[in-house]
């Protein structure tokens, strides 16, 4: 695809700008401890199960949803190979309705941009939609030591704002938070301004409303993130639950856009394609509650709308993975759909994997972002079970991509070295027939000998085995036999 | 039916014993035979060692390219080559294809083996297409029984219907079914003992699904799953036994389960 190269060639220049920090190398501990969270248990059980009925529900009523799903695989692998087209047309679009776009090929780049638009008299608060993309170089952060107040307005965004925590899901920034946890944390917020402590779920988010209203009244600036931009209006396609997304494009007189370019699709029609997938997917919803596209700022005749509108198109390290062999991660729409259904993800929650995206395609797109050395342990957070991959919208084969993670550890030499020396010695022996039969003959002896000489031969079980600890601190190990199956086969049938 | 009758005498069979069942449970190999040779086929077992599994799925590709070199050779003369395991038959059909470059020799020879390779339960019900007549054996024991899916055998080959086909008709079992019956039990290979924890806590989840329906046996396909359920099982002080489906379906008495002496 020589051509996408071209026009993405400037984005590519720079490194990635990392702000937010990378914790991912330090997966094994977090997890770990993440399991003793009986409160985060709680909230992830509550929270896989009705995802994964709600979305199993919506799709099986769709009885074309495969073909959809085949549809979505394919346009996005089309814009992919002609990116660069996709991305001039939208942006050509977008400046005929008024509105102007922005290119930036790192966090750095976006934060001066956003903060240039900013930085003029009478601005000081800004409010803001739900976007990932803003959370991989901390766009907060940035416009708060520039001395602007920046308020989240998405439910989920604002409770973890005020715990002063990342997101663990990518649809559901606080799906880790108690109701409980979030009764305190209002509370703590909230006494001053003299709202009371309350403690029902309608009452939290009514209090909420209430509060986000005034932001939403008084805000200068609103940013919101993009689900899709179409090319052949210039639109931005935002959807939402809460309404909030609107709110903070339209009460305030400048709306800005911060999104990546992978989100690019061509038309209308595809848009209709995605949709049909978006909702379920996520939520098992059919279709989200609020889908809205914007297109330019207020015109002549509009009631209302903002004076300024600013698309900043992020680049961050996407068109490096553009025409790799990672290049099929770029269809991910973002559903989330892959974290729900991961055994793992649902164990351990989003905070363990340590960046801005957590879950199977966390775990594929972490490296390629923050670098692999970073995130080292993320290709392996995973039993390849598959689940992911036959629920993806967009068809993304991640426990493959995962595996091409290893393969490349492997072929830098940066696997762990007992485990670098075990598959050598191993492979040694399973690569010869003759030396494999003696090897795994002797183990059975051994371990069965080992057994006579514990309660482990009574048992038909060990409870304990030198060196095999991670299995049976909290596993039995079942005794072998003193042969193998292909000895005994020899013996019984004569063959070799 | 009988395998006397059959017109597939001649019909050579490899059984692929898969290194778990060789090492930790030959009954599950034991059975396998057993079964094929029910269907009048003959089986052979030639001197093997593993289908490269844990080096490609550690990223170790040109291990796994040497092993799987190695098993493309060793089946060549055979007609079919029966896994009793969805992982390693999976390994070779789904994943065998990718280490070669295709349109190579090398890779039109991997081919033949794909195409020829089956999961035990999905030969016996999609290919061999005969029905086992009733175990006398089992006669009318009434086991609560549930099954867990293992993944590579599930989602990349298919295989849900088959050994609940098997089961139904050869001992009138019906699966008490788990609502997580399809979700990892956490083996993963080598993830088990690089997060046991994580490990752990998904295996309690399978066990938390073994005990809502009170099942008194779990039966599967994948020795790997079934020695991790197996052995936590056990750990927790829980009376349900697990045993792979093909010992149950097989002639012999399916004897101790996995972890036990009796």
């Amino acid at each position: 695809m020589p051509n996408s190269w071209l026009i993405l060639t400037r984005a590519r220049q720079s490194a990635i700008g990392i702000d937010m920090q990378v914790k991912s190398s330090s997966f094994r501990t977090t997890a770990t401890k993440a399991l003793l969270d009986e409160d985060l248990r709680a909230a992830m059980d509550r929270a896989e199960g009705g995802f994964v009925d709600t979305r199993k529900q919506a799709v099986d009523e769709l009885v074309n949803f495969q073909e959809y799903r085949e549809f979505a695989r394919s346009t996005k692998n089309h814009v992919l190979a002609h990116l660069d087209y996709y991305l001039t047309r939208f942006e050509s679009n977008v400046m005929a309705s008024g509105g102007q776009v922005h290119w930036a090929s790192n966090g750095e780049e976006v934060n001066r941009i956003v903060l240039d638009i900013c930085r003029r008299p009478g601005i000081d608060k800004i409010t803001k939609g739900k976007s990932m993309v803003s959370e991989e170089f901390a766009l907060n952060a940035g416009l708060e030591a520039a001395g602007l107040e920046v308020v989240e307005t998405d439910l989920g965004e604002y409770i973890i704002q005020l715990a002063e925590e990342t997101p663990s899901h990518i649809i559901a920034p606080a799906v880790h938070k108690t109701k409980q946890a979030v009764t305190d944390l209002f509370e703590e917020h909230h006494r001053e301004a003299g709202y009371p402590r309350v403690v029902e779920r309608l009452d939290i988010v009514n209090q909420a409303r209430q509060v986000l209203r005034d932001h939403f009244c008084t805000a200068d600036v609103g940013i919101t993130g993009g689900n899709f931009l179409i090319a052949d209006t210039g639109s931005i396609a935002l959807i939402t639950n809460e309404g909030n997304g609107d709110l903070t494009a339209n009460l305030p007189d400048i709306h800005i856009v911060v999104t990546s370019i992978e989100k690019v699709i061509p038309d209308m029609q595809a848009l209709g394609g995605f949709l049909r997938l978006l909702g379920r997917s996520a939520t098992g919803q059919i279709m989200s509650v609020y889908t809205t596209l914007f297109n330019g700022p207020r015109r002549i005749d509009d009631l209302d709308g903002p004076g300024e509108f600013h698309v900043v198109l992020v680049d961050n390290g996407r068109s490096g993975i553009l025409g790799s062999q990672f290049q099929d991660i770029l269809r991910c729409i973002k559903c989330g759909a892959c974290m729900n259904h991961c055994p793992v993800y649902t164990s351990i929650g989003g905070h363990a994997y340590g960046w801005v995206y957590p879950g199977p395609m966390g775990s594929v797109l972490t490296p390629l972002m923050v670098g692999q050395k970073n995130a080292p342990d993320l290709p392996y957070a995973c039993t390849l079970n598959g689940r992911c991959k036959t629920v993806c919208p967009v068809m993304i084969p991640l426990p493959d991509l995962l595996r091409k993670h290893r393969n490349n550890l492997v072929e830098m030499g940066q696997t762990r070295s007992l485990q670098k020396w075990g598959m050598q010695l191993w492979f040694q022996v399973a690569r010869n027939p003759s030396l494999y039969n003696m090897m795994v003959g002797l183990y059975a002896l051994k371990l069965n000998m080992l057994a006579r000489l514990t309660s482990a031969f009574r048992r038909g079980s060990f409870k304990r085995i030198p060196l095999l600890g991670a299995w049976t601190s909290t596993r039995d190990f079942p005794v072998p036999q003193t042969t193998t199956f292909q000895a005994q086969w020899k013996r019984q049938r004569g063959h070799d | 039916m009988n395998g006397a009758i059959s017109p597939q005498k001649t019909v050579q069979i490899a059984l692929l014993v898969t290194c778990l069942s060789d090492l930790f449970r030959p009954q599950i190999a034991r059975a396998a035979v057993e079964l094929i040779e029910k269907f009048g086929y003959q089986v052979d077992v030639p001197r093997q060692t593993c289908c490269g599994q844990p080096a490609y799925n550690a990223g170790e590709k040109v291990k796994a390219r040497i092993l799987a070199e190695n098993m493309i050779s060793l089946f060549e003369p055979y007609r079919y080559v029966v896994a009793p395991s969805g992982s390693c038959a999976a390994t070779i059909k789904e994943h065998y294809p990718g280490l070669f470059d295709e349109g190579s020799s090398e890779h039109e020879q991997c081919m033949q083996l794909v195409e020829k390779t089956h999961e035990l339960s999905g030969f016996l019900v999609d290919v061999a297409k005969a029905d086992l007549e009733k175990n006398p054996l089992f006669g009318d024991r009434s086991l609560r029984i549930t099954y867990h899916d293992s993944c590579s055998g599930l989602r990349e080959l298919g295989i849900r219907s088959q050994p609940r086909k098997l089961l139904k008709d050869r001992l009138g079992i019906d699966i008490s079914e788990m609502p997580n019956s399809e979700v990892c039990c956490g083996f993963g290979g080598m993830f088990c003992v690089k997060y046991p924890e994580i490990s752990t806590r998904m295996v309690d989840n399978k066990v938390d699904g073994i005990e809502g329906v009170e099942a008194e046996v779990l039966l599967g396909g994948d020795l790997g799953c079934l020695m991790n359920i197996a052995g936590r099982l056990r750990r927790i002080g829980s009376t349900t036994r697990v045993y792979h489906y093909a010992e149950f379906l097989a002639d012999s008495d399916p004897g101790p389960a996995i972890g036990y002496r009796d």
